[in-house]
């Protein structure tokens, strides 16, 4: 360690004001202060002591909360492989399968983003914030398993640009990067990212007989006038894969997806990690999984005929992505609403949002993704009565 | 009937080198000064006295250009050795070498019955001539008291939550006759109570529980429970307007004594605290005492930092300082000037406090540990992105992002709006010891402050 601090102290000057890289000090100081915290110490004035949390730690503990997802992602990967194309595979082939997929399109976003990242701090002169170690890994876990990879670098260098860097970089962007990425090779690339994509099959492959893509999602939207959902779902795959879209396969997160959003399960790890640390917003979580299940249960009594709507509510928790975006993309503190009591009516307008898309709107199967970029713009006009009615208290108190 | 307020958020930071209730024998300290960077809202204070000039406790040193009227005094007798002056000449400080005997100025001495019925301006005069007005602080803003203004109320704060406070209870032991003087004194200029501010453990001290002629109000809770910009915002808040003043419990038994004995006693109990200090106990000196002699064989280690106050609120004064004019406590940490090997991601050790349990900072299991915390900052400065923990620390019915962003925007509608006028640094600086992304809260704070104080 001596000798990397000594090699660190010994290039310093060159990236200080007046050496010859000054330039580059901000990518320089990246490096350094992930290499070692920085010796720096309390003004003389204020705190003199620090808490001893900062931002990158903040940030690698949301990484540690997805690690369940990821992992489980890529056994699923394997999993669905397996099961579409009727061989069986060992658990170390699944999770072979999924490490292949899965780790160039993870050094594909990391690459690209914390590239523009390095280019962005150099040119405007600002440090190099840890944002986007948490953005580099969502957006591979949103990614259907055989993406392209040049979509991945296309869409990730989209949401790094114009999510963030041109509102002025981390902290100050409106909605949610990952999300934005994601957001872009829907508009941009539909027929990459929809319909029966979430199952990677291989090269040449070909399916078992019977073996149908579509996701639950896709399942339940498409159930006939007066028929069950559930029945559908149970029905489903019986020829290949007999109980795949059971409540507690959809629970347990084998069924096809984006590579880490399949299992409620590993979400809700996650989202108990996130917790007890302090580090998401548990009432955003508590909201959005509230709102959708009661907007499921209104849905319940005004559906009449349509078998969307009599869907058990309970299923839209455990279906398409709305844990994963509860957990993880919802509690994005900079999009979110910033006020305590704003934070539950965010929460709760996802999730009923949510529920609306994908049951009213044929054209988007999967709505947590809009239902969270919708309200990223309306977390400020939330915040915006909560931070009105804290003044009106003082004003009416000034006037008693 | 005072109230009883019990407050659920905020943190105590528990730290090693907590004083021993006992009194050390040194000799007095040699130097004492005073530093009008101590006070605020003063505008070009201008000293009148020269270097060689002989002075007794309670003669004036220094008055600002815009309160000509408030008399900044010598805290003992002795003779001036300095007045510094920083750039623009601005002044720093006055520094007086102590005689070994200290020698009053006499101002005039009431008998209880004659302070009854004594008249405002004349405990006015009393106060600004000898030095015990510093001690009043106006709110909003945090400058000294305007003598012209009636506050609607003013606000003693009988404890103390930050880290390593000294205990109220031993500090003003027996001053139970002073300090109900200073209170029937103050009672006088404002229009509305004086409220006592007590914890509600501390019945053991009947300095503040027994006073009359005071609202008593009990809180509990953790710090900054004891900060009096916490207590005024739950039992009388500050509205757009509004003035209230606050005082120290010895700035109380200063006015006490004033009236009572006709001198400026500037004597303190001041605690050494720390855990680089090998005895931390408490010592009898003066305000704005030189640190030197009470750290003199003291010390652990020498690369330490020596803060006058807390480790919130402070300030760095290095090994030959002085003590600040409000401070009655000094602490002793370690320095922090080292890199750490992958330092933001290792699992804590013992030296690792958090209010956040993020990965690997575990110091929430043990709660009652005490940490031995140096000042290095522990990360960078980044821009805001954590949400929801400023408001955890802060008992009060303000948003601190909301005020702190409006005071970046330099919206100073805003910043009323939101409450600028119910905080002043010592208030928020849970908020800057828990930010993720390190900013001075504190300093920004001050800025808006002055920004709407000069609008």
């Amino acid at each position: 360690m001596k000798f990397l601090r000594k090699t660190l102290d010994g290039v310093k000057p060159n990236f200080e004001k007046g050496g010859k890289w000054e330039k580059m000090y901000f990518a320089f100081e990246a490096i350094e202060t992930f290499l070692f915290a920085p010796n720096t110490t309390t003004a003389a004035k204020g705190v003199q002591v620090r808490d001893a949390v900062d931002l990158k730690r903040l940030m690698m503990t949301v990484i540690i909360a997805m690690v369940p997802c990821l992992l489980f992602g890529m056994w699923n990967i394997g999993h669905q492989h397996f099961l579409a194309i009727g061989q069986t595979g060992t658990l170390g082939e699944k999770f072979w399968i999924g490490i292949v997929q899965t780790l160039p399109i993870i050094v594909v976003s990391y690459g690209v983003g914390l590239g523009i990242e390095f280019v962005f701090a150099t040119i405007r002169r600002h440090p190099v914030n840890e944002g986007f170690l948490v953005t580099g890994m969502l957006i591979p876990l949103v990614m259907p398993p055989d993406v392209p990879l040049w979509q991945v670098a296309v869409a990730t260098a989209f949401a790094v640009v114009i999510g963030k860097e041109a509102f002025g970089g981390t902290g100050m962007n409106v909605v949610n990067i990952a999300l934005t990425a994601r957001a872009f090779l829907y508009f941009a690339y539909p027929t990459d990212i929809s319909g029966e994509v979430w199952t990677y099959l291989g090269e040449g492959a070909t399916a078992v007989a019977g073996y149908s893509g579509a996701t639950p999602l896709a399942v339940a939207a498409a159930a006939a006038k007066g028929t069950q959902v559930v029945n559908e779902f149970n029905s489903f795959g019986s020829t290949w894969a007999p109980g795949i879209y059971s409540f507690q396969s959809l629970f347990l997160g084998t069924q096809p997806g984006s590579i880490g959003e399949t299992s409620t399960l590993m979400c809700l790890i996650g989202a108990l990690i996130l917790i007890v640390t302090g580090t998401g917003s548990w009432k955003i979580i508590v909201g959005v999984f509230g709102g959708a299940y009661g907007m499921g249960l209104l849905l319940n009594i005004l559906a009449g005929n349509n078998a969307f709507m009599a869907m058990p509510a309970y299923y839209h928790l455990v279906i398409g992505g709305l844990a994963f975006g509860a957990v993880f993309m919802a509690t994005d503190p900079v999009t979110a609403a910033q006020t305590e009591t704003g934070k539950w009516f965010y929460g709760i307008l996802i999730g009923m949002f949510t529920v609306l898309i994908r049951v009213f709107n044929p054209a988007y199967p999967e709505g947590i993704m809009l239902a969270i970029l919708l309200m990223n713009v309306f977390a400020p006009l939330i915040d915006y009565f909560v931070v009105s009615a804290n003044k009106n208290r003082r004003l009416k108190r000034a006037t008693v | 009937m005072g109230k009883n307020i019990r407050l659920s958020k905020g943190f105590d930071i528990n730290l090693a080198g907590k004083a021993a209730p006992k009194i050390a024998d040194v000799e007095l300290a040699e130097t004492f000064v005073v530093k009008p960077t101590d006070f605020h809202g003063l505008y070009m204070p201008k000293p009148v006295v020269t270097e060689g000039d002989t002075v007794k406790a309670g003669t004036p040193l220094f008055h600002a250009k815009n309160h000509e009227d408030i008399q900044f005094t010598s805290p003992v007798s002795g003779e001036v050795v300095e007045v510094k002056r920083g750039e623009k000449r601005k002044l720093l400080e006055i520094k007086i070498l102590a005689d070994r005997q200290v020698e009053h100025v006499n101002f005039k001495k009431y008998s209880l019955s004659e302070m009854a019925s004594l008249p405002v301006a004349e405990i006015k005069e009393q106060m600004l001539k000898s030095g015990v007005w510093a001690n009043l602080v106006h709110r909003p803003f945090g400058i000294v008291a305007e003598p012209t203004v009636v506050p609607k109320s003013i606000h003693i704060s009988g404890f103390d939550t930050a880290p390593l406070a000294p205990d109220y209870s031993f500090l003003f032991r027996a001053q139970d006759q002073f300090f109900q003087a200073g209170v029937d004194v103050l009672k006088k200029l404002t229009s509305g109570a004086v409220h006592v501010n007590i914890h509600t453990q501390s019945d053991l001290s009947t300095v503040f529980s027994q006073v009359k002629g005071a609202e008593v109000n009990k809180f509990t809770g953790k710090h900054p429970a004891g900060c009096v910009g916490v207590q005024i915002h739950h039992v009388d808040p500050i509205n757009k307007g509004d003035v209230v003043w606050t005082i120290s419990p010895l700035g109380v038994i200063q006015v006490g004594k004033l009236f009572l004995q006709g001198i400026y006693d500037a004597s303190r109990l001041v605690a050494v605290t720390g855990s680089e200090v090998k005895n931390p106990q408490y010592y009898r000196t003066y305000t704005g005492a030189s640190v030197k002699k009470f750290l003199s064989n003291n010390l652990k280690q020498e690369n330490v930092r020596v803060i006058s106050g807390n480790v919130l609120t402070g300030a760095s004064i290095g090994k030959d300082g002085h003590l600040g004019f409000f401070d009655n406590q000094l602490t002793v940490i370690p320095e922090g000037d080292y890199h750490e090997f992958l330092g933001w991601i290792t699992p804590s050790n013992k030296s690792k406090l958090s209010f956040h349990r993020a990965f690997g900072l575990l110091s929430f299991l043990t709660p009652s540990k005490e940490y031995v915390l140096d000042s290095n900052t522990h990360g960078e400065e980044r821009a805001f992105v954590q949400t929801g923990v400023f408001e955890q620390v802060l008992p009060m019915d303000v948003l601190p992002t909301q005020l702190l962003k409006s005071i970046l925007a330099e919206d100073i509608d805003e910043m009323e709006a939101l409450g600028i006028y119910e905080v002043i640094e010592e208030d928020l600086a849970l908020c800057e010891f828990v930010d993720v992304s390190k900013h001075n809260v504190q300093e920004i704070l001050r800025d808006g402050i002055e920004l709407v104080r000069n609008s």
